[in-house]
This record gives C-alpha cells, sequence and structure tokens, in this order.
C-alpha cells in the first residue's frame, strides 16, 4: 500500500503550486494591506529574520520524513543559546561558545535519536519530555535571569556583512546547499528517504536504521546550537525564554513547504519557501501592527490547513 | 504496517488482573515516596501539607482524567493546557462583566468544550494526527489568549466563587470532594458503560472496532470534547483558587497532565489504563514536587523533573508491555 519511495524525488510539479501559491498570495495580499511591506528594507529585514528558522525548519524537515517530530527544538534552541551567551561570556570567544552550543545541542539530538530509535517511544512523546528538561536546565543555568554583557564577536555575527549581504543569511545558504547537497546527492540522504519511506529496505541490505535515525535527530540538535549563536547574537543577550515556540514555526514551515507527516516525502526547496511564508505572515501582520499573539494564532491555522490539504493530497 | 499487533480488546477487568496489579506497585510507589518525604522533611506529614497535596493533585487530575480518555483511544491532546488558560480568562472576564459565577463557570466549561470538539473534528474529519492538530490548536489557544488579554490581569472575584477552589467542608477542600466526584464518574463511565467500553476498543484496535460497528468518529469526538470539558472545568478551579486570571497560566500544565496519565499506567499506544490510575498518577507526580518544594529545591528544576518523569513512564510502560507480549 505505501509508496516504496527511496531515493526518488518527489514529483515537483505537484508540490510548486501549493507553497509558492501561499507565498505568492501573502506577499500579494501584504503589499496592498500594509504599507512599507515591498521596500527593499523590509524585505530583507523579512529575509534576516528568517534565518534562523531556516536552520530550523531544515533538519526539522529530515526528522518529519523519518516519521518523527521534534517538539525539543525550540527548547533546545534557547538552551543552546545561553549556552553560547555563558561561555562567550566567561572566554571572551565567539568559537568556544559557539562550540558549547553545537555540544548540548547535539547532545540533545542524540538523546533524543536515542529515546526515539532504540527505546522506541513515540517521537513526539519523547521529544515533549526533552522540551521539558532543556527548558528545566535553561532556567536553571540561567536562575531565570537574562545574560548580558556578552562580547561584541558574538554580536558582530548578526549585523556584519559578506560581499554586501549579511552574515546570517550566508549562514541560512550555506546551510540550505549542505541540506540539500546531503539530502539528495549522498547515500546518507537515500537513506533518510527510506527511513520514512521503506525502513525494511534498510534492514534487507544491512544498514541500522537506529543509527540512521540517530544521526537525524543529533543534525537537528546541532542545528539548534548553530541557530543558537545567530539568536544571542541578534538578542545581544541569552534570554531563558527567548526560542520557545520556534519549533511550531519550523514544523510550520515543513508542513506549508508540502513535506508529508505519512509517506517519508519530503522537499527541501518548499520548506525554504514555507520559511519565507511564515516569515512574511508574521511580518505582514506585524506591519499591520497586530501583536505578536495574532501572528502565533495565523501561523497555527496556516499550519491545520496545510495538515488537512496534506491529508487530502493522500487520499486521492 | 505495525499497528495492528496490538493486544485484542482489553477483556473486562477482574479482582486482581493485570491492571490491578500495576495499580497496585504505584500505590507502593506513592507510598514509598510518602515514607522518604517524611523522613527527609519535617514538615511533610502536617496536616496542612496533606491537604495541600491533594488540592494540588485534584488540579492535575482534572485535566489529566479527560486526557486518560484520549490516550486511551491512541490519541493525544497537547491543548489542555493553553485550553485552561483561554477558558479561565473568558469565565473570569463573564464574572467580571455580568456579576454572576454560574454565567462564568458556564463560560469556562462551554469555552472548553468547544475547543474540544474543534480538536476532536480535526481528528475525525480532517485526519490529522491527534498530536499534531492539538499541537496547533495549543499556538491558536495561546494566541487568541495573549491578544484577548492585552497583557491584563483579571483580579478578584466573588467571595462565593473563590470558596470553590479554596473552600473547605468537614476539613476537607473543596476541590478534594469535586476530585472524588469525577473519579467516581470517571472509573464508572470507563468501566461499566458500554460508550466507555467502546473507547477501549478503539484504542486497542480501531479497525476492529469500526468492523464490530462502533461509531468510532462519533466516540472520538465525545473524547475529545469531554477533554476539553474538563479542562475548562481545571480552569474554574484555577480561576478560583489564584482569584485572578492571566494569558500565562496554562503554560506549566500540560506537561504535568501528561505525565500524570502516563505514570498512571495508561498506555501511550491505547486500549489500557484506568482513570484510578490517572488520579494514583497524579498524586505521585504531586508528591515529588511537592517534596522537592520542602526540600528547598528551586522550582526552576520543576519542567526537568517533569520532563525525565514523561520519558520514564512510556520507557517503563513498553517495557511491560514487551515482557508481557
Amino acid at each position: 500500500m505505501r509508496e516504496v519511495a527511496v531515493a526518488s524525488e518527489p514529483n515537483p510539479l505537484q508540490r510548486i503550486p501549493g507553497v509558492a501559491m501561499v507565498l505568492v498570495l501573502l506577499i500579494a495580499l501584504f503589499s496592498v494591506i500594509a504599507p512599507g511591506f515591498l521596500s527593499v528594507a523590509n524585505l530583507s529585514n523579512v529575509l534576516v529574520q528568517s534565518t534562523i528558522l531556516t536552520m530550523l525548519a531544515l533538519p526539522m524537515t529530515l526528522i518529519i520524513m523519518t516519521e518523527g517530530l521534534d517538539l525539543s527544538m525550540g527548547a533546545v534552541l534557547t538552551l543552546t543559546s545561553l549556552c553560547v551567551a555563558i561561555v562567550s561570556l566567561a572566554t571572551k570567544s565567539m568559537l568556544l561558545g559557539l562550540g558549547a552550543g553545537l555540544l548540548v545541542g547535539t547532545a540533545f539530538g542524540v538523546a533524543n535519536g536515542w529515546l526515539v530509535a532504540i527505546l522506541g517511544i513515540p517521537p513526539f512523546v519523547a521529544t515533549l519530555g526533552t522540551l521539558g528538561m532543556a527548558q528545566g536546565l535553561s532556567l536553571i543555568v540561567s536562575d531565570g535571569q537574562s545574560v548580558v554583557g556578552i562580547p561584541h564577536s558574538v554580536r558582530d555575527i548578526y549585523s556584519a556583512t559578506l560581499l554586501g549581504i549579511p552574515v546570517p543569511i550566508v549562514m541560512a545558504l550555506v546551510t540550505y546547499a549542505a541540506f540539500h547537497g546531503l539530502l539528495y546527492h549522498t547515500r546518507f540522504g537515500t537513506y533518510i528517504f527510506a527511513l520514512g519511506g521503506n525502513r525494511e529496505a534498510l534492514r534487507y541490505a544491512g544498514l541500522s536504521p537506529n543509527r540512521l535515525l540517530i544521526a537525524v535527530y543529533a543534525i537537528g540538535g546541532a542545528m539548534a546550537g548553530i541557530a543558537g549563536l545567530l539568536m544571542t547574537a541578534r538578542m545581544n543577550s541569552g534570554h531563558p525564554t527567548a526560542g520557545l515556540g520556534l519549533e511550531f514555526d519550523a514544523i510550520a514551515a515543513v508542513a506549508v513547504g508540502g513535506t508529508s507527516f505519512e509517506r517519508g516525502n519530503g522537499w527541501l526547496l518548499g520548506t525554504l519557501l514555507g520559511v519565507l511564508s511564515v516569515g512574511v505572515l508574521r511580518n505582514g501582520l506585524n506591519l499591520i501592527s497586530l501583536p505578536s499573539s495574532v501572528q502565533v494564532a495565523s501561523v497555527g491555522v496556516l499550519v491545520i490547513v496545510a495538515l488537512f490539504l496534506d491529508g487530502l493530497r493522500s487520499r486521492t | 504496517m505495525t499497528d495492528i499487533t496490538k493486544g485484542a480488546i482489553a477483556p473486562p477487568r477482574s479482582f486482581l488482573s493485570q491492571d490491578a496489579v500495576q495499580l497496585f506497585y504505584r500505590l507502593l510507589a506513592a507510598f514509598l515516596i510518602c515514607a522518604v518525604l517524611a523522613v527527609l522533611s519535617d514538615s511533610f506529614l502536617s496536616l496542612g501539607n496533606i491537604l495541600n497535596v491533594l488540592r494540588q493533585a485534584s488540579l492535575t487530575f482534572f485535566i489529566a482524567s479527560g486526557l486518560t480518555l484520549v490516550v486511551l483511544t491512541a490519541g493525544l491532546d497537547l491543548s489542555v493546557g493553553a485550553n485552561v488558560a483561554l477558558s479561565a480568562c473568558l469565565a473570569g472576564t463573564v464574572i467580571h462583566k455580568t456579576g454572576s459565577p454560574a454565567l462564568g463557570i458556564l463560560t469556562g466549561l462551554a469555552c472548553g468544550g468547544i475547543v474540544g470538539l474543534i480538536n476532536g473534528v480535526m481528528v475525525t474529519a480532517l485526519r490529522i494526527p491527534s498530536f499534531i492538530a492539538t499541537y496547533g490548536m495549543l499556538w491558536v489557544l495561546n494566541g487568541l489568549t495573549y491578544w484577548y488579554m492585552a497583557g491584563e490581569t483579571l483580579h478578584g472575584f466573588p467571595a462565593g466563587f473563590r470558596q470553590i477552589g479554596s473552600g473547605y467542608l468537614f476539613g476537607l477542600p473543596i476541590p478534594v470532594y469535586l476530585l472524588l466526584v469525577f473519579l467516581g464518574i470517571g472509573t464508572f463511565f470507563a468501566q461499566r458503560t458500554v460508550w466507555g467500553q467502546e473507547i477501549y476498543a478503539i484504542g486497542a484496535n480501531p479497525v476492529a472496532a469500526r468492523l464490530s460497528g462502533i461509531p468510532v468518529a462519533r466516540r472520538l469526538l465525545l473524547v475529545y470534547a469531554v477533554s476539553g470539558t474538563m479542562a475548562g472545568l481545571a480552569s474554574i478551579i484555577f480561576l478560583s483558587r489564584l482569584n485572578s486570571a492571566e494569558a500565562d497560566i496554562g503554560e506549566s500544565l500540560t506537561l504535568p497532565a501528561i505525565a500524570a496519565v502516563l505514570i498512571g499506567g495508561t498506555s501511550l499506544f491505547g486500549g489500557v489504563g484506568t482513570v484510578f490510575g490517572t488520579f494514583i498518577g497524579a498524586l505521585i507526580l504531586t508528591l515529588v514536587l511537592n517534596g522537592m518544594n520542602l526540600l528547598a529545591v528551586s522550582a526552576n528544576w520543576q519542567p526537568l523533573v517533569t520532563g525525565v518523569i514523561v520519558i520514564l513512564a512510556v520507557w517503563l510502560d513498553m517495557k511491560t508491555r514487551r515482557r508481557a507480549q
């Protein structure tokens, strides 16, 4: 019954309309109702603000392709952001801060993967548990306070430019290229398709699905570590609730981008367009001065609609 | 493709069944925690503290009891905490505007129930996996509540209304009586009514349940609506105990409720568990958190401990189930 879609790229023609239409519609809507939306300054603002989300949504795509989910990503991002802040504050070194964030993020990723793959705990509950743990650790290491006074070397990452392009955008593009290469041009990527579509085939091919699954979740944790650096740089501080709920925007971007929650089909470009859709939606609502609470609610509606459409597609 | 291997429809529960043994272990665990805390802390065994534990456990239980029915059908409701927040804020507003606690209580219950119904529609008619649908709902409710409250706090309710959450009757807090009532109703509904047994059947094997003529979609709607209504009830108790309502009161409620259900022995995979088990689960969790509090552990540790408990509980459940097979 299930599609045996090992390594076959999903038919893009079937998917481009959905997410691209959402994006075009949102852009059209806000250029009409939100003054200043189409200005260069605002559009580049949307792009820069979407970078952290890109770094979460791309690994989330891989995780969802394995019929998994990572609800802990926002909380882990919060924790890694705090680690970056605390370590860079103590050592005055951006790289050590990044290292600490990467280490903690990857540890959580491996833990998620271990709980899901080895213990067999359903991903949404396993990562809900680690969400609580990461949130708790964030409160404990920061004692509920902001971490301020971090070195300039961290802060500058968010504002610096490379060849005229803001560094966060360069980082997001490099990340996209890396994920694209990984998923579509390596054997590991092929295995990821198989993890969701046909896990038995991996076993018959003599591979360990468990180890691959742990690797996928570990990538998610590591990316939360790198995004933690951007987060700290952007806020110029570490805060114990900063990234909470960002996993929801990431899941929204993946769902809107047309990655299926049930069939092991993923589409990275769709996720990228999904990230931009969420970014445009939030930015546009912000411009017409709707509070962030309304933005959150509308992203929620966006997800439910996207999933409903996904369900419709899977039935036809 | 692995979902068919679950157990058959739950057999009638007899005395000292597998479930009873599991419950006994959990009661034992609760007593052990009590014994340890009694040794470690002088104030644990004081009447005030014990009543406090019972009242705290009853709050977790109200949310968790409805959630138990959802989990029995192999679903999950992640929106309960956010639902409590919205229901409490709406109920609080109605009481302030009309001065009538009865109308406020109705509003809270209705808001909770409607949210639950929408969850049910998403799961049955739109066929969205329950954990994603209710997760989306969580953020929709969160957004609505924060937007509606706009940073305000509702404060000060009629004295009669406050009795519900903070009053005493014959020396026991009123929420404890409510707990006993709903424990009784929940247990009777799940074990002794046809609908309750159908819910077990749906969780154990949805295909078999449908083929044997159970209206699966309607029962699922009911289950999510009950879960939402219980969140509405919890919102009333919260409102009357805290004597205030804010947009963020629900944020720390979902994980403990899920923890209580799972500690209580209800399986995430559906078809196994009892409402009484959830009561014991709520009690165990409250004892642990209360103990940490008495031993002067910072409240910052609570999410961490709750998260660890959730994972431990699922893991233990899976281990015992694997051994039983």
